[in-house]
């Protein structure tokens, strides 16, 4: 605290232009009757003309006073900080002083410089450096010797490649980036269902590598896994190679630099790489599930470190995919999808929306396997070239996607177990049914990719969809 | 020398913060033993007559040495031992 109840306190470094300057109102103040004490950040023999000056290079009463700019003076009474004024304003100096002489000769105003209390990153050390920061999560010291990123690896908390070490300060500097008290309880995560607080999802998005303003999109992402609808905990537990495909809409996604364009679903993005990553992370670290422990995957995919890319919302003629699943447009919103590993589908000749819906579904006809229907759902990533034939033919998504339900209707004789000499198949009494390949609402559109390449991805769902396994669901991204 | 460095635990806090060892094996049977020698003067003689008694009982051994007992095993050997057996004893004699 001060050091002085009933006084002035000024607060000055030598390496500033106009604490300099001031030196002359310095040696006034201290001739006079009033009680003072100076703190100097930098040089504790600065200033020369007063003989007792506080060292503040610790920088704690800086802190402790919220110092933003130097030289500060401050009037205190009775223990309680009555005015302040900043930088060099002659006339505040004189009112806040009672001086009306104080500085005669010296310009009327000089700015001030800025308190090395408020360096960049300077704040927050501060604050856990003088204990005003409430950390919940278990300390963990590791020894000098030690290397941080093979600590984290030796304690299980990496999905196999190099964390970022989660120290304090990066905690705290990875909690600026969201409102939400990091106390508050977001649900529980499977496997283990284990209550997780906003800070336990800011530790992990350090682990994983995220910037701060990514925090509110991890959040919703780990909210959305949440949603019992989605069904994480089964979708961990499978053998399928599902995992959690996390789906970015609205301004956060340009906001955040993230991806949509070329290269969407591949490597070179941070945000599109961390925010995938952290929500992996959270369920590994948080809720226990681990490859060969939990995680039962036959093959997994390479999803499954990180799988996240914004939409390509650039053309309106299609509403985004999270506007068209009930959010509000101009909102920002993720939107989860239990998604394989992709297949590329690649067609450089068709001309007319209505070749090309025949020609990307005989490759969604392979999703799951090509016998079956009615058991996966999947994604179509289209891409700006394959979108450009829907959209100058005037289509909207509906009826594209009316479209791909005609072409993805399939005699059962053909599907039927034994059909092409193959064991696998549908039951034997659906031979006279006409199929679809997808239950209602298990195809969906989303826009994404380079503007160069006449091919579009397509991600296949899991095993398990609807009611008696995974749904899509979709949250808003808050603050 | 730097400071010891504190990192916040990202899990569920369910497990000591302390790593614990792997717990022994509850029985040494159909396992096979690792005998390393780390170079220690007459730590050969001891792990011959290990030897000879665990295998007198019908356990598996394999022996392995380390170079100089001044350094940790060569990761060569380190990994041997990891992938070929189920427990390993080290011979510590003077």
């Amino acid at each position: 605290m001060p050091m002085i109840s009933d006084g002035l306190i000024v607060v000055a470094k030598s390496d500033c232009p106009t604490c300099t300057l001031l030196e002359p109102v310095y040696r006034e103040l201290a001739a006079s009757a009033a009680p003072v004490a100076f703190y100097s950040q930098d040089d504790p023999a600065f200033p020369e003309s007063i003989d007792e000056v506080l060292d503040d290079r610790a920088l704690e009463q800086s802190y402790r006073l919220a110092i933003e700019t130097v030289p500060t003076l401050i009037r205190m009474e009775g223990g309680q900080e009555v005015a302040r004024t900043v930088g060099w304003d002659q006339r505040d100096w004189r009112d806040l002083t009672g001086m009306g002489r104080l500085g005669e000769g010296l310009p009327e105003f000089r700015p001030g410089c800025g308190s090395m209390s408020v360096e960049p990153g300077m704040t927050e050390t501060l604050a856990i450096r003088f204990g005003d920061v409430d950390i919940a999560a278990r300390r963990i010291e590791i020894g000098p010797l030690e290397d941080e990123l093979e600590a984290c690896f030796e304690r299980g908390w990496s999905d196999g490649l190099p964390v970022v070490p989660p120290t304090e300060i990066r905690l705290v500097r990875m909690l600026e980036g969201t409102t939400r008290s990091p106390d508050e309880i977001i649900g529980n995560v499977p496997p283990n269902l284990v209550p997780c607080s906003v800070e336990k999802v800011a530790i992990n998005a350090v682990l994983a590598g995220c910037k701060p303003e990514y925090l509110p999109v991890v959040l919703a992402a780990v909210e959305a896994a949440l949603i019992p609808e989605f069904c994480m905990h089964g979708m961990l537990c499978t053998t399928h190679f599902v995992g959690p495909m996390v789906i970015v809409n609205g301004p956060v996604a340009k906001a955040i630099g993230m991806n949509s364009g070329g290269n969407a679903l591949g490597q070179g993005n941070r945000a599109n790489a961390t925010i995938g990553r952290a929500l992996q992370l959270v369920i590994r670290n948080v809720g226990g599930g681990v490859p060969g422990g939990i995680d039962r995957a036959t093959l997994g995919n390479p999803g499954k470190y990180s799988y996240c890319f914004a939409e390509d919302e650039t053309d309106p003629h299609w509403a985004p995919l999270s506007v068209e699943r009930g959010a509000a447009p101009g909102s920002s919103a993720v939107t989860l999808y239990g998604g394989e590993g992709l297949l590329g589908s690649f067609d450089q000749l068709s001309r007319t929306p209505e070749s090309l819906t025949r020609s990307l579904a005989l490759s969604l006809r392979a999703i799951g396997h090509p016998k079956k229907a009615g058991a996966h759902d999947a994604l179509v990533i289209l891409s700006p070239e394959h979108f450009r034939t829907y959209r100058q033919a005037g289509w909207s998504k509906a009826q594209t996607l009316d479209a791909f339900e005609e072409a993805l209707r399939i005699p059962g004789s053909e599907l039927i177990r034994g059909a092409g000499g193959i064991a696998e198949g549908v039951p034997e009494h659906l031979a006279g049914e006409t199929l679809s390949k997808f239950r209602p609402g298990g195809l969906n559109l989303v826009r994404a990719g380079g503007i160069a390449g006449m091919m579009s991805a397509i991600v296949g769902g899991w095993a398990a969809t609807g009611e008696r396994g995974s749904e899509m669901v979709t949250k808003e991204i808050g603050t | 020398m730097k400071e010891a460095t504190v990192l916040l635990d990202p899990t569920a806090e369910t497990t000591p913060a302390k790593r614990e060892r792997v717990a022994p094996p509850a029985s040494l049977d159909g396992k096979t033993i690792a005998l390393l020698d780390i170079g220690k003067a007459r730590g050969d003689v001891f792990l011959d007559q290990l030897e000879e008694g665990m295998v007198s009982r019908g356990f598996k051994v394999k022996r392995y040495a380390k170079p100089t007992n001044t350094k940790v095993a060569p990761l060569a050997v380190a990994q041997a031992i990891a992938t070929e057996c189920d427990v390993v004893v080290e011979a510590l004699s003077d």
